[in-house]
C-alpha cells in the first residue's frame, strides 16, 4: 500500500467534472483506492463518494492505493490533481 | 377454525381496528385502493420474498433506461457544442453505476424488502442531506445533479409500476387509501367511484375532511401509517362516526355495522323533514343557515339539506388542476350558475385563495419557508391585479343574475381592505364605461381569519358591509397550531378562550357598527358549539351541507336566552376543558330529548 497527501488547487474544487475524471481513471485500474479528507474516507471508484468529500480549493486529500498497479495509478492521480484537472 | 376464510393479500391481518380522527360522518364497507403517484417516494410497500428479484430487475431496468436517455442527450450536446461540454453527462453516467447510489438502493430493496421507489427515495434523501450540508456553495449546488438523476430514475420506475392507480382513472368503487389528498387530487377525482377516504395525515379541517363532507362520504384521517398497513383489495369498514377503520372485518363486525348504518339512514330521513323549517329558536330568534360549496354543482345538495344561501363559495377550485388561468368567461359562467341556482338566497363568493397549500402549476409564487404566512389569498391578488381583476369582472357581471356578495380572504386590517375595495371600484368603473350591467349595491365583506384583523375589527368594520369568521385559519393563527399536523392536533382547540374571546370581540365590533357577522369555518357546523355561537350573537352560520339538518334541529330546540347564558358562562371560565364539559352536557341532554 502506498499513500500520498495532495492539495486541491483548481478554483472550483472537486466538482462533477474532476470527480468524473478521477473515477474514470480509478476504474481502469485493479488497485483499491481510498481518498480521505478530515474524518471522511471514501472509495475513489464511486463518483458519489468523491463528490460527497466536498473538497473545495485548498483541501488536503490523502490518497491510498493498494494493489498490483498502485504506483502507476497514484502517479496518474497526482498529475491530474497537480494540474488542477486542466482547469483554472 | 377459520381455515376456509382466505387471508387477504397474504398479510393475514384480520379484524384489526385502528383509531384515527373522524373527518366526515357515515359508515361504509368496501375494498381498499391505495393511490398516489406523487407519493411514490414516500409510500412504502413491502415486497413479497419471491418478488424481490423482480423488484431489483425493475430498478435495473430504470437504470438502463436512464442511461440510454442520458447517452442520447450527451451525444446531442457533444455534436452541437463539442466534446468538452459533454463532461457533465459522463458524471451522470458514472452515477448510474455508482455503488453509493445504485448499489445501496438495490441492497435496501433486498435487505429490507421494500419497493424500489421507496428505497431509491431513502438513498437520494441521504445523499441530498450530505450535499445540503456542504460549506462550499459551488460544490453544494452539485446536489442538483443527483436530484436530476433521481428524478429521471423515479420517472422510469413509476412507469413500470402496474399497480399505480390515480384518482382520475378509478375503474371500480373503492375506499381510497392515501397519504394525504391535495386540492388538485380531489379536483380530478372520479367522484362516483369513491366510497370513502382514509389518510395517514390530516385533521378534521384538512382538505380531505372538507371534501369528504361535501361529497357526503365517510372519511377517517390522521391514521399515521395506514398506507403501510392496508394493501389493495383488503376489505375495510370506515366508521366516520367514531373515527375508526377496521381492516378485514369478520362477519359479526360487518353485521353490526350494517345495523348501525341502517339506523343512521333512518336518522337522515327524519332530519330531511326539517328542510323547509326555519332555523329559529324556541323564543323566536332567527339565524341564517347557509352552506359552504366548492363547485357550482353542489348548490342543489345544499338547498336540499335546508341551506338558505351559500355562505362560502371557494372559487379557487376553478383554478386548480389545470394548465392555465380560467378565463373571465369561464368564471362568469360558473358564478352565474351559482347565483341563479341559489336565488333568491344570497351567495358569498370568496375571491381567489391561492397559496398556502393550494398551488397551481401555471403560476409560480416561488418556494416559501412558511407558505401559510406567505404570499397567499388577497396578498397574491393585490400583487397581481391582472389576475384579480379578471375574477372581479366575472363576479360583477354575474351579480345581476342573483344575490351575490363579495368576500376577500386573509384580510389583515382596514388598509388591505381599502386596497382590495379600490381595485374592485376600478373594475366597477370599467364596467360602467363599457355599459355592462352589475349590481351597484353589491355587499363587500372581509373574511376574518387573521388575529390582526380580528383585534382591529372595530376599525375594519368601517370599510366592510359584513364579516365572516373563517375559523379554520383563525384558530390556526391564533393558537399557532398548523391544522394539518396530526402531532399537534390536540392543540387545535376551537374552545380555547383566546379563540372564543376573539370571536366575541369581532361580533361585538360588527354589531356596534351596524354590520352583520357570520361564521364559515368548520366550527360553525359543529352541534357541540351551537349554543355558544348563537349565544355570542352570530347572525349567520355557514357549514357543510350535511351538517345543516342536525344543526337546525338543535337550534330549534334551544332558546336564545339559554344560549346567551351559556356563552356568558363559558367566557367566565378558565379552561377549555371546563367549557367543553358544560357544552357537551347541555347538548347531550338536548339530543336525548329531540332525537
Amino acid at each position: 500500500m502506498i499513500k500520498k497527501k495532495l492539495i486541491i488547487n483548481n478554483k472550483l474544487g472537486l466538482h462533477a467534472r474532476p470527480a468524473a475524471l478521477i473515477v474514470q481513471i480509478t476504474n481502469k485500474h485493479a488497485s483499491e483506492v481510498y481518498i480521505s479528507k478530515g474524518d471522511s474516507r471514501i472509495n475513489a471508484k464511486s463518483i458519489m463518494g468523491v463528490l460527497t468529500l466536498a473538497a473545495a480549493q485548498g483541501s488536503e486529500l490523502t490518497i491510498e492505493a493498494d494493489g498490483p498497479d498502485e504506483t502507476a495509478l497514484l502517479d496518474l492521480l497526482e498529475e491530474l490533481i497537480r494540474n488542477g484537472f486542466g482547469e483554472e | 377454525m377459520n381455515q376456509e376464510q382466505p387471508l387477504a393479500n397474504g398479510k393475514g391481518k384480520n379484524n384489526i381496528t385502528i383509531q384515527g380522527i373522524s373527518a366526515s360522518p357515515g359508515i361504509t364497507i368496501g375494498l381498499a385502493l391505495c393511490v398516489g403517484k406523487q407519493e411514490h417516494q414516500t409510500r412504502r410497500r413491502t415486497i413479497a420474498k419471491k418478488l424481490i428479484e423482480a423488484e431489483i430487475s425493475r430498478m435495473q431496468e430504470a437504470v438502463d433506461k436512464t442511461k440510454v436517455e442520458i447517452n442520447h442527450v450527451r451525444q446531442l450536446i457533444a455534436d452541437k457544442m463539442g466534446e468538452k461540454h459533454a463532461y457533465i453527462f459522463d458524471s451522470h453516467l458514472l452515477m448510474l453505476e455508482d455503488q453509493m447510489l445504485i448499489g445501496e438502493t438495490i441492497s435496501i430493496i433486498r435487505n429490507e424488502r421494500i419497493n424500489a421507489e421507496f428505497a431509491l427515495g431513502m438513498v437520494l434523501s441521504q445523499l441530498n442531506n450530505i450535499f445540503q450540508s456542504m460549506e462550499d456553495e459551488y460544490l453544494r449546488e452539485r446536489g442538483a445533479d443527483i436530484r436530476d438523476i433521481g428524478r429521471r430514475l423515479m420517472k422510469h420506475l413509476v412507469e413500470t409500476d402496474e399497480e399505480d392507480v390515480t384518482l382520475s382513472n378509478l375503474r371500480k368503487e373503492a375506499i381510497i387509501i392515501t397519504h394525504d389528498l391535495t386540492p388538485s387530487d380531489t379536483a380530478q377525482m372520479v367522484k362516483s367511484k369513491v366510497l370513502g377516504f382514509v389518510t395517514d395525515i390530516g385533521g378534521p379541517t384538512s382538505h380531505t375532511a372538507i371534501m369528504a363532507r361535501s361529497l357526503e362520504i365517510p372519511a377517517v384521517v390522521g391514521l399515521k401509517d395506514i398506507t403501510r398497513r392496508v394493501q389493495n383489495g383488503d376489505e375495510l369498514i370506515i366508521d366516520g362516526q367514531q373515527g375508526l377503520v377496521i381492516i378485514n372485518p369478520d362477519e359479526a363486525t360487518k353485521e353490526r355495522y350494517r345495523v348501525i348504518s341502517k339506523r343512521l339512514e333512518q336518522i337522515d330521513r327524519d332530519l330531511e323533514h326539517l328542510r323547509e323549517l326555519p332555523a329559529e329558536t324556541r323564543d323566536g330568534h332567527l339565524i341564517e343557515i347557509a352552506a359552504n360549496i366548492e363547485f357550482p354543482s353542489e348548490v342543489g345538495s345544499a338547498l336540499e339539506h335546508g341551506a338558505r344561501g351559500v355562505g362560502l363559495y371557494r372559487t379557487e377550485f376553478l383554478y386548480l388542476n389545470r394548465d392555465n388561468m380560467p378565463s373571465e368567461e369561464e368564471q362568469f359562467v360558473a358564478y352565474q350558475k351559482v347565483a341563479e341556482a341559489t336565488a333568491p338566497y344570497p351567495v358569498i363568493i370568496r375571491t381567489l385563495d391561492l397559496g398556502g397549500d393550494k398551488l397551481v402549476s401555471y403560476f409560480d409564487i416561488g418556494e416559501e419557508v412558511n407558505p401559510f404566512l406567505g404570499l397567499r389569498a388577497i396578498r397574491l391578488c393585490l400583487k397581481h391585479p391582472e389576475i384579480f381583476k379578471v375574477q372581479l369582472r366575472a363576479i360583477l357581471r354575474a351579480s345581476v343574475y342573483g344575490n351575490l356578495k363579495i368576500m376577500f380572504p386573509m384580510i389583515s386590517g382596514a388598509e388591505e381592505m381599502k386596497q382590495a375595495r379600490s381595485v374592485l371600484e376600478e373594475v366597477q368603473e370599467e364596467l360602467r364605461q363599457a355599459s355592462i350591467a352589475f349590481d351597484e349595491e353589491i355587499e363587500v365583506g372581509a373574511m376574518i381569519e387573521i388575529p390582526s384583523a380580528a383585534l382591529t375589527a372595530d376599525i375594519l368594520a368601517h370599510v366592510c358591509d359584513f364579516f365572516s369568521l373563517g375559523t379554520n385559519d383563525l384558530i390556526q393563527y391564533t393558537l399557532a397550531v398548523e391544522r394539518a399536523n396530526e402531532n399537534i392536533a390536540y392543540l387545535y382547540d376551537p374552545l380555547h378562550l383566546a379563540n372564543l374571546r376573539i370571536i366575541k370581540q369581532v361580533i361585538e365590533a360588527a354589531h356596534s357598527h351596524g354590520i352583520w357577522v357570520g361564521m364559515c369555518g368548520e366550527m360553525a357546523g359543529n352541534p357541540l358549539f351551537a349554543l355558544l355561537l348563537l349565544g355570542m350573537g352570530l347572525d349567520e352560520l355557514s357549514m357543510s351541507a350535511v351538517s345543516i339538518p342536525e344543526m337546525k334541529k338543535i337550534i330549534r330546540a334551544i332558546t336564545l336566552k339559554d344560549a346567551r347564558a351559556t356563552a356568558h358562562k363559558a367566557l367566565q371560565m378558565t379552561s377549555s376543558a371546563e367549557i367543553a364539559e358544560m357544552t357537551r352536557e347541555k347538548i347531550a341532554n338536548l339530543i336525548v330529548e329531540i332525537f
